[in-house]
């Protein structure tokens, strides 16, 4: 039998962004809403980028915090 | 038509433009690989919009197609010399991701994006945009061949990146159609094709392995890794070259395009590596190598496109 997928709408990528799937606005921590017009977007997760809420790539050259 | 660089590519544009029946004749080898990137170009475009000046069923014609197999065959070959050259490991299907991200971060070869940052002048802007414009005017297509052949997650994830780049339906949002718009903001030309004349040799040579890769089914793995690491090495160098524009005052729809690109590419990225490449790692085991020769082909040829710009320019790298 066929079976079903797993198809969050949020997904936290490891070291990386948030993906967030079918949002229209989104609110960011100054209080500003901003519209989405892309299906999936990455907002950020290392508070670095340069046009936050979105990701811009950022985190990959900040250096990782140990895990383990 | 392109202008052609030697006998194969002469005999190309003879063949395409000729509608009427002709006897089957062995085409001439090429004498340089510059002439061999322009025929195959041209016979690539063939499946995408064509020629105004060629025969609109050459397509399928059987002798251009044994041309166009015998250059692949080369193409291909000499790509994989290059990758088993690197000698990279091979990792288990779920190590994909993180093997696509270290091959992306070992990357050592030169940026263009920070020299138009930091340093180029305006004409080296413009040399680097139209160079670009070979594939940017294609934005994307050579992938969407790729759709289905892939297993279920993967074509879903696949179409949910490529709705995107074709502007979620909105025309005006198509990432090639911005393309087209930055280009005549900086003052280039914008139709279809226009520079072809003017590609590099390593600018022909990326645009047909990116061709090559999606229009053949036993190549997808490839299509889908040079896919991933396209998008991994694409938000912050789109940055940088957002504000090498804005510095040289090339404000506008260019900057507009790259600055979609910042925050595009930062997705795409995640769902490139993950749930393509990811998912079709662990659905054909099979194609774990071809996603990692994939990926290193396409930093590979944009090291090789930088290395000649820059000597080119007489910049050291």
């Amino acid at each position: 039998m066929s079976e079903d997928f797993d198809h969050p709408d949020i997904v936290l990528e490891p070291h990386g962004p948030m993906l967030v799937r079918g949002a229209s606005t989104i609110r960011d921590a100054e209080g500003t809403l901003h519209s989405v017009d892309r299906p999936v977007v990455a907002l950020c997760r290392c508070d670095k980028s340069s046009r936050l809420p979105w990701c811009d790539g950022t985190h990959k050259v900040i250096p990782r915090r140990r895990t383990s | 038509m392109p202008k052609p660089r030697g006998p194969l590519s002469e005999w190309v544009v003879a063949r395409l433009a000729d509608s009427g029946a002709h006897p089957v004749g062995a085409a001439p080898l090429a004498h340089v690989t510059d002439d061999e990137a322009i025929a195959l170009w041209s016979l690539h475009e063939l499946s995408y919009r064509g020629f105004e000046d060629a025969s609109d069923d050459a397509e399928r014609d059987p002798e251009v197609l044994v041309v166009r197999h015998g250059l692949e065959r080369a193409l291909e070959q000499r790509l994989r010399a290059r990758w088993d050259h690197a000698g990279t490991d091979v990792p288990e299907p779920a190590g994909v991701p993180d093997a696509l991200e270290a091959l992306v971060a070992a990357d050592d070869g030169p940026s263009l994006a920070d020299h138009v940052r930091r340093r180029a002048d305006t004409d080296q802007v413009l040399e680097m945009l139209r160079q670009r414009s070979v594939y940017q005017l294609k934005e994307a297509d050579p992938t969407t061949w790729v759709v289905p052949r892939l297993p279920t997650r993967a074509k879903a994830a696949l179409m949910e990146l490529q709705f995107d780049e074709y502007g979620g339906g909105n025309p005006n949002r198509l990432h090639a159609h911005l393309f087209a718009k930055g280009l005549e903001s900086v003052g280039l030309r914008s139709e279809y094709g226009a520079y072809v004349d003017d590609a590099l040799p390593e600018t022909l040579e990326l645009n047909n392995a990116l061709s090559m890769f999606g229009m053949q089914r036993r190549l997808r793995g490839a299509a889908m890794g040079h896919l991933a690491a396209f998008e991994m090495t694409s938000s912050i160098p789109a940055r940088k070259i957002a504000q090498g524009l804005g510095r040289l005052g090339l404000e506008g729809a260019m900057v507009g395009y790259y600055d979609e690109h910042v925050e595009a590419d930062a997705v795409h990225e995640q769902l490139a590596a993950r749930d393509i490449c990811g998912t079709l790692a662990e659905d054909e085991p099979d194609q774990v190598g071809e996603i990692l020769f994939g990926a290193f082909t396409c930093l590979d040829l944009e090291s090789r496109v930088a290395t000649a710009l820059f000597d080119a320019w007489g910049v050291e790298r």
